[in-house]
This record gives structure tokens, sequence and C-alpha cells, in this order.
């Protein structure tokens, strides 16, 4: 009977409400919620480390050993959870000592910068993917392919960057657009389906995923793609000419390349796409209402079609920026198990509610907790995984904003409601 | 029984629902509550059933307080709702319907179906309303299905019945059975809060009206009231009632439909045949009880709906299966029948929603980018023009009250200068004061010399605007008359009785 319990407020003038500074603060908008979720992730983590690590908890079953046993057991655990979130942060930000270190005697800026720019390098390809797939999201489309793009454009720009010997102003372009158009192939294929035999975009972008990498395996295995002499599977090294260099000079140390130009290009067209064109907002009228879409002459196939070719495009040239800026080659596992971009991208775009700047944020947030991870498993016995753990962790909490409302007691919003902003299978 | 509602105060935040609403029901007796949309009807009945909790204010049953903490303790106190929307399993038949959780059992907790059709027979006959216990729901009229409703809450031993918009889905033939039963139920001994906000009805059956107006009781009134007075009080200030055309004069056909087939999302025949042609200057009112093609022809009108066989012509060009778009451009404007669902985006802003049809026209966009600052210059004449209550052009749709939502589309519609209109119940669920508002802007386009279509089940609709009526009956027209013929022969018609039999 709960349909029936209709709140009423037609009659009502509204009356446009201020919010004060503290309501602001206070209510539940998506940034603050975001913000929570972060915090409530750290918190998450924290609790798994104190009860994962084995020095942790012999301190615990220690406790009434000795007549300090507990204050010693919760300084373990301080001790441990503040040095794997310091690790996490110095390995992925900054390390403060070897900063004030350069600052002061002008030397050691690689090791000081190390981190940024790494964060920076795994950052580029995420915020290409996860706008592509953002865009998909915003239309009501659930393309969760983009790993399978993603792989295609890799393909497509190395074999453009591999094969072919150009100068560099026409072969790194050609090379990038190699990578876009593997990836619209590859978007192309659910995208006509959906258009046209209504089959669902969700099941096909999924299989489609299995489909590229036997199609990777294939590439890197025969001989026109293959590294001449080698019998792996590795794939030519593309000419230095398609080559997304680092941005500070192969001297400077730091891997951070051009490809972070690549991204920021990639942010400006998504927001004038979303916000600014007229095709933009075909597509978001299509993802709030597709009935009124209908309605209004937008033409549903083609909405589809361009849609999953943006999308795919995306995927396509985040797999190529990912080459050009890293390996160089492709081998049978790229973008397969934990270096899935196309997969974090979903995730991703969840947490960046599916807008562009929301995005770039949220993609730096998970690469540093991916970089810092690996730091932190190196200096401490913590795993890699706990950064996987806290990353899920502030997914689930974003995606489920009643429950930070609760946890934080936050009033609600005072503009409009929180909505989750995929659409998911029904669509 | 005999109820009291003594100040009762619901609110909803910063917003009062309910204003210290008190109001008496006596046995035996009618109680009308008569007010707009939003003008806290619902929220005073979700109070009463159990569903709401008061704020303030107590409720008497017999000169007894009592307190419901849900609709369960509600029943049992002999309080019976009959919703809007059905509350009825589709693929039950009527005896299970009326005794679904109440089931009578046997030996092992086996239902007791010979006992529920005796009961059910017994309490048709004791109340005088037939239906068949063992029919299935889905394949009876919306009418009967309202009886099983009531029958429902009979069986519950309910003394207060609470009807709350019952008459909105009835054609006029079921209106009178509906009355006839209340009045008999009352006489029974039981008394009913009528909740509506159709004048007719109210004088027709009320023993006493009470209106409410923003949450507030702002009067009674007796039954011999002049439905413009009832209408002033409901709206606050005085409403014409009759909207002013001038004469008929009709042009050119514009629109032509010849011998149209369309499927329903079934594949079933939705509309049979159907031949109509629209003048200029006319509105041609398409009444009919819903469901029987009406939808399926205004979609196949504008293109959302393929057309098996015949055509459609404006002003001599054939439209038939033009896509969506290609029928706007052609200058079809659509104000749809359900306005959330295809006329507006809720969650975007009122401005975008304004050119959610033309957002590549100029000035709206040039080469692909949107001009955000013509869209916003366009949406603050709009909304002075036609009288859009919002507190800006930036806040979302679905932050409009209804009757704005639809002045949205409606200026978005007639601001684009279409040749031929096509509106389907283009006042459902608005008040007084915007029915009004909306029945204007549509003579003052038929007065410009175009054409519409309009398809209404509300008869007061299709008298206020037609110029000629077109009857729908499953699928076919069943007439197509006068606005002076009467409205009894009009529900005749509408019930699917030929032109002869309806005395046309």
């Amino acid at each position: 009977m709960s349909n029936d319990v209709v709140i009423t407020t037609d009659a009502i003038e509204p009356t446009e409400i201020k919010p004060s500074l503290w309501t602001r603060y206070s209510s539940a908008n998506p940034l603050m919620v975001a913000a929570l979720a972060l915090v409530l992730g750290l918190v998450f983590g924290a609790i798994v480390i104190a009860t994962t690590t084995p020095v942790v908890l012999d301190a615990w079953r220690g406790m009434f050993d000795h007549w300090n046993g507990i204050p010693h057991a919760v300084f373990v655990t301080w001790n441990n959870v503040s040095a794997a979130y310091r690790d996490i942060f110095t390995g992925s930000i900054v390390d403060p000592q070897t900063f004030w270190h350069s600052l002061t005697t002008g030397k050691g800026w690689t090791a000081s910068l190390t981190p940024l720019s790494e964060t920076l390098t795994y950052a580029t390809p995420l915020i290409i993917v996860s706008i592509g797939v953002g865009i998909s999201f915003q239309t009501g489309l659930f393309n969760i392919g983009a790993n399978g793009q993603a792989v295609v454009g890799g393909i497509g720009g190395a074999l453009v960057g591999s094969m072919i010997k150009m100068p560099t102003f026409i072969h790194l372009p050609l090379a990038l657009v190699g990578g876009i158009v593997g990836g619209m192939v590859c978007g192309a294929v659910p995208g006509v389906l959906k258009a046209y035999t209504g089959a669902h975009e969700v099941i096909v972008t999924l299989m489609f995923n299995y489909v590229t990498y036997a199609f990777l395996l294939y590439m890197v295995l025969s001989t026109p793609f293959q590294q001449p002499g080698q019998s792996n599977d590795i794939s030519r090294t593309i000419y230095p000419t398609a080559v997304l260099s680092p941005l500070f000079g192969s001297s400077s140390g730091l891997r951070v390349s051009f490809g972070i130009l690549v991204a920021v290009a990639v942010v400006i067209f998504a927001w004038w796409l979303l916000d600014r064109s007229s095709l933009g907002f075909d597509f978001r009228v299509t993802g709030a209402n597709p009935l009124a879409a209908r309605a209004s002459g937008i033409n549903a196939k083609m909405v589809v079609i361009v849609v999953f070719l943006i999308s795919g495009g995306l995927a396509g040239l985040a797999g190529y920026v990912q080459v050009a800026s890293t390996t160089h080659y492709i081998d049978g596992g790229f973008l397969i198990g934990d270096a899935g971009i196309g997969f974090t991208a979903i995730t991703i775009a969840l947490l960046g509610r599916n807008r562009p700047m929301g995005t770039v944020w949220a993609a730096i947030l998970f690469a540093a907790l991916g970089v810092g991870g690996r730091n932190m498993q190196a200096l401490t016995s913590i795993p890699l995984d706990l950064a996987t753990v806290i990353q899920s962790a502030i997914v689930l909490f974003v995606a489920t904003p009643v429950l930070v409302k609760e946890i934080f007691r936050l009033k609600k919003a005072p503009t409009s409601l929180l909505t989750l902003s995929t659409t998911g299978w029904g669509s | 029984m005999q109820l009291e509602l003594r100040g009762i105060t619901k609110r909803f935040g910063a917003l009062t629902a309910n204003d210290r609403i008190s109001l008496k029901v006596e046995p035996g007796q009618i109680h009308s509550l008569l007010g707009e949309n939003g003008a806290g009807k619902s929220t005073l009945m979700n109070v009463l059933f159990g569903l709401l909790h008061p704020d303030e204010g107590e409720i008497l049953i017999n000169g007894e307080v009592v307190k419901f903490h849900d609709s369960g303790e509600a029943v049992r106190r002999g309080i019976g709702m009959v919703h809007q929307h059905f509350m009825l399993v589709p693929v039950f038949t009527v005896a299970e319907n009326v005794v679904l959780g109440f089931e009578p059992t046997k030996s092992l907790n086996r239902v007791n179906y010979k006992k529920a059709t005796e009961d059910i027979r017994n309490l048709s006959r004791q109340f005088k309303l037939e239906v068949d216990p063992n029919a299935v729901i889905e394949n009876l009229p919306v009418g009967l299905q309202q009886r099983v409703e009531i029958l429902k809450a009979l069986s519950h031993d309910a003394e207060l019945l609470i009807l709350d918009e019952p008459t909105a889905v009835l054609t006029p033939q079921e209106i009178d059975a509906l009355m006839a039963i209340m009045r008999s139920l009352a006489d029974a001994g039981k008394s009913i809060l009528f909740i509506t906000h159709k004048l007719k009805e109210v004088k027709a059956i009320a023993d006493v009206i009470t209106v409410i107006r923003l949450g507030q009781v702002v009067g009674s009134a007796e039954p011999s009231a002049s439905e413009t007075e009832l209408a002033s009080l409901m709206v606050g200030r005085q409403v014409q009632l009759v909207v002013e055309k001038s004469a008929f004069n009709p042009g050119e056909d514009v629109l032509e439909i010849r011998d149209l087939v369309v499927l329903d999302d079934r594949g079933l025949l939705a509309v049979d045949h159907v031949s109509l042609e629209v003048k200029a200057g006319e509105v041609l009112a398409l009444a009919g009880v819903q469901g029987n093609g009406q939808t399926e022809l205004v979609e196949a009108l504008v293109g959302m709906r393929h057309v098996e066989s015949g055509t459609i012509h404006l002003n001599g060009k054939d439209i038939t299966n033009l896509t969506p778009r290609r029928a706007l451009d052609a200058g079809i404007g659509h104000i749809p029948e359900d306005r959330q669902r295809d006329g507006l985006v809720l969650s975007m802003s009122v401005a975008d929603n304004l050119v959610l049809n033309t957002p590549r026209a100029a000035p709206f966009a040039k080469r692909g980018t949107r001009n955000l600052g013509a869209v916003s210059t366009n949406a603050e004449q709009r909304v002075k023009e036609f009288d859009i209550r919002t507190t800006s052009i930036r806040s979302p749709a679905g932050s409009l009250s209804g009757g704005n939502q639809q002045k949205v589309i409606v200026a978005r519609e007639l601001s684009r200068d279409p040749e031929f209109l096509v509106a389907s119940q283009p006042t459902r669920g608005l008040d007084v004061g915007s029915i009004e508002y909306v029945h204007n802007q549509i003579i003052e386009f038929r007065n410009r010399g175009k054409g519409s279509l309009i398809v209404s089940s509300e008869l007061d609709e299709v008298y206020a605007l037609g110029d000629r009526i077109a009857v729908m009956y499953e699928g076919r027209i069943s007439g197509i008359v006068n606005p002076s013929i009467s409205r009894e022969s009009i529900g005749l018609l509408m019930a699917g009785t030929s032109m002869e039999a309806a005395g046309v």
C-alpha cells in the first residue's frame, strides 16, 4: 500500500530556500556523500588492517599477559594502521621528508616527484576510459565492455604504431586515431545489436570482453604483429615516433607522459558533449527519460549507436594511451585481471557520478590507492589487496547514500534528492 | 458510524499538508470532501486510514478517541477505503480478491472457496452490488472492479467507506450506477466519505460538502450551492467554468485520417479502420472510455506507433508512418497523455524542458553546440507568457506542481506554432484554475484558425472544447455528433451502443 501514501505538495507555491553554509555542509549533497564515503572507506580499511594483520592480532591476544597489555595492543594497532596509510600517502602523492630535502637542497627532485608522477601515469588511461563509460551511463546504457574495447583499441593503436614508419607529427596522432577506431569497432557491435535487434547491451558487452581476449592472443601470436624472432605472446614494439614520451623528457626519470594532455582534451570534449552539445542533450534526455526522448523526436537507434561509438572510442584511446606511455608493446596479459582498467572504470564512473570532473578526481583517487598500495605492500606486511578493499568500500558507500546519511545523521538535501547515477539492467 | 476529526494537523517538513482540519460524518450520511489536487485530501484520508500519523488533533469514532497505528487497526474499527487505483490481483477471481488475507479455511488450512463464494453472494444481495464471485478480475470492466473493492471493504464490516476519487475511471453510466450504490449504502446506515474534485457529482450525491484548500477547511456548502460557488470556494477566486468560444467558423480539412488501422503493444487491433477529418478552426473532441484505442490513434498521429494500413494527411501532405521527429517538423504539436512519462524529463530544468523537442532549432543551437543563452531567454519569456509558477528556470521540472508541469508542455508545443494540435487528456489531474487556463489556450489556438484533436475521457471537457464530438469504442468511431447532444446519448455511444440505438 506504500504507493498510496502520496505526499502531495502541488498546491504549495515553491519558494526558494537559500541554504545556510552549515545546512549546505551538513546536508546530503552528492559531494559531501562522496567525501564521507571516502572517510568511511578508510575507516573500514583500518578495521580490516586491525583484524587481519598478525602482529596486531598477536598484541590483542596477549592483552592480559602484562599489566599494560591493552594499551600496548592499542599502540600496536595504531602503529600498523597509521603506517599503512602513511605508506599509501607517501607512495602515491608525496613523501614530506624527501620533498623537504629537495626544496632545501634543490636535489633529488626525481625521487620526491616520482609518487605523484606514478599516480598520474596510472590515472591517465583510467580517466579517459572512465569518462567514456560515464557517457554511456548518463545515456542509460550500461557499457561494461570498456575493457575489451580498450584491448582492441590498444591493438589498433599498436598496429599503426609498430607497422608503419612516419614522422612523429603524423604518426602519433594516427596511432591515437588507430586506438579510437579499434575501440569504436568493438563498441559498434553491441551498439548496432542493441539498436536493431534489442539485444541487451550488458550481456553483449560482457561477453564481448572474452572475445577480445581471444583476439588479443591471436594477434600477439600471429606473424605480422608478433615481435619478430619471438615465440612468446608479445607484440612488436611501437616506433619512438608513435610513443607518448615523458612530459619532462626521458632524462627526468618521471614516467608521466604527454598522455595526460590527451586526458585533458578528453575531459574538455566530454564537458562540451554533455553540457553544451545538442547531441549530448539527446543523450541526457534519453538517459533520464527514454519515453519522453522518443516523443520529442530523438532517434533512439542513432543515440544508442553513437553513444557506443563514443564510449568505445574513448576506451580504445585509453588502451593505446596505456601502451604508448608505459610498455610500448602489448603482451598476452594486456589489461587482464588486476590491470583491467575497463572494469575499474565502471566503479570510477559511479564514484564520479558520470560527470567529467568528478570522474577525474575519482580516477586519481583510485590510481593513488593502487600506486600507494604497492608502496605499502613493499614497506609493511599488509598486502596490496587492502587498496582494493578500500576502493570497493568507498564505492559501496557512494552507492548507498542512505547509509552514509544515516551514519553521519545528514539532513535531507535542500535542493534535490540523491539519485543513483546509473540505471542498470532494466533500461 | 459517527466519525469526527478534530483539529487534524499533518506537516511534512516546512509544508503543512493538513492544517487544523475538523469535520464530522454522521451515520447514513454521504459527506463529500471537495478540493483541488494538492489541497490535502489524500493526506487527510491517509491519516484517517492509519497510513500517516497526525502531528496534532484527534480522531473520534462514535464519540470515543481512537489512535490508528496502521491501516489494519482502521479496518478493525470499521473504516474501509476504496482506493483510486484498485488494489486487486488481476488474475484472481472476485471471491479470491475479496477474501484475500482473511480467507475462510477448512481443515489443514485449506481455503474454503465455497464459503467465500457464498459470503460474497450474500453480501452482494444485501447491498445490491451484483457481481459474479467466480469472474476473474482482469476480465471485468472497471466499474465492476470498483464494486469488488467496495465489497471487499464491506466484507470487513466497514461502517464508514472512504471513496477516493472513485469516478475518475468510469463511464457516465457507471458513474450513475456508483451513485445509486452509494445512496443505497447510506440508506443502509453506512457513512460515506466521498473525495472528489468534480462539482457535478458532489451536487448530485452529497448530503454535506466540506471544501478544503491548501490544507485548511475553507467552508462547507449545501448541495444546492451552484457549481460556480463551489468552484470559487475550492480555488479561492472567481473561476470561469465555461470557456468562451467565438463562433464556429470551420475552414478546409486540415487533418484527414483514412481507414487507419493500428495495433496495440500486444499486437491486437486497437484502431479499427478509423476515418476522421478535422477542419481548420475546429476542435474535434474525441470522447471515449480509456483503453478504446484513443491512445494508439494519437500515437499513430505523432509517429510513435506504426500504422498498419490507411493514411494520415496533414494539409494534403502524407504524414503516415513518419518518425516522431518528422511528425513534429511537419507541424504536429503534441500534448501527451501522461505528461511525466512522455512529455517531460523531470530531472532536467524547466528551460531544457521548454526546448525538449526543438533543441537543434535556431536560435537554441548552432552547428551542434547549444546556445544556452538563447535557451534561457526563451524560458524566461515562456514562463512569463504562460504564467508558469517556478522558482527559477533552472529548477528541475519535477519540482513544479502538476498544473505548472502541464503549462510547460502547453507553452512548448504552442510556441512552436504548429499546424495542428493533438492533445490527450490535456487537463487530467489538474486543478480547476489550471484547467481553465489550458482550455483557454486550446481555444485561442483554434480561434487562430488552426485545427486540433482533443482526446478526453472527461465529458465536461469534451463539451467545453469540442466543436464536434467523435466517440470511440473498441477501436472504432461509434459516432460523430454535435455538442448539443445530451450527455446520456454520448454515454451510450461510449458504451458501444450504435448511433440509432443511442437516439442520435
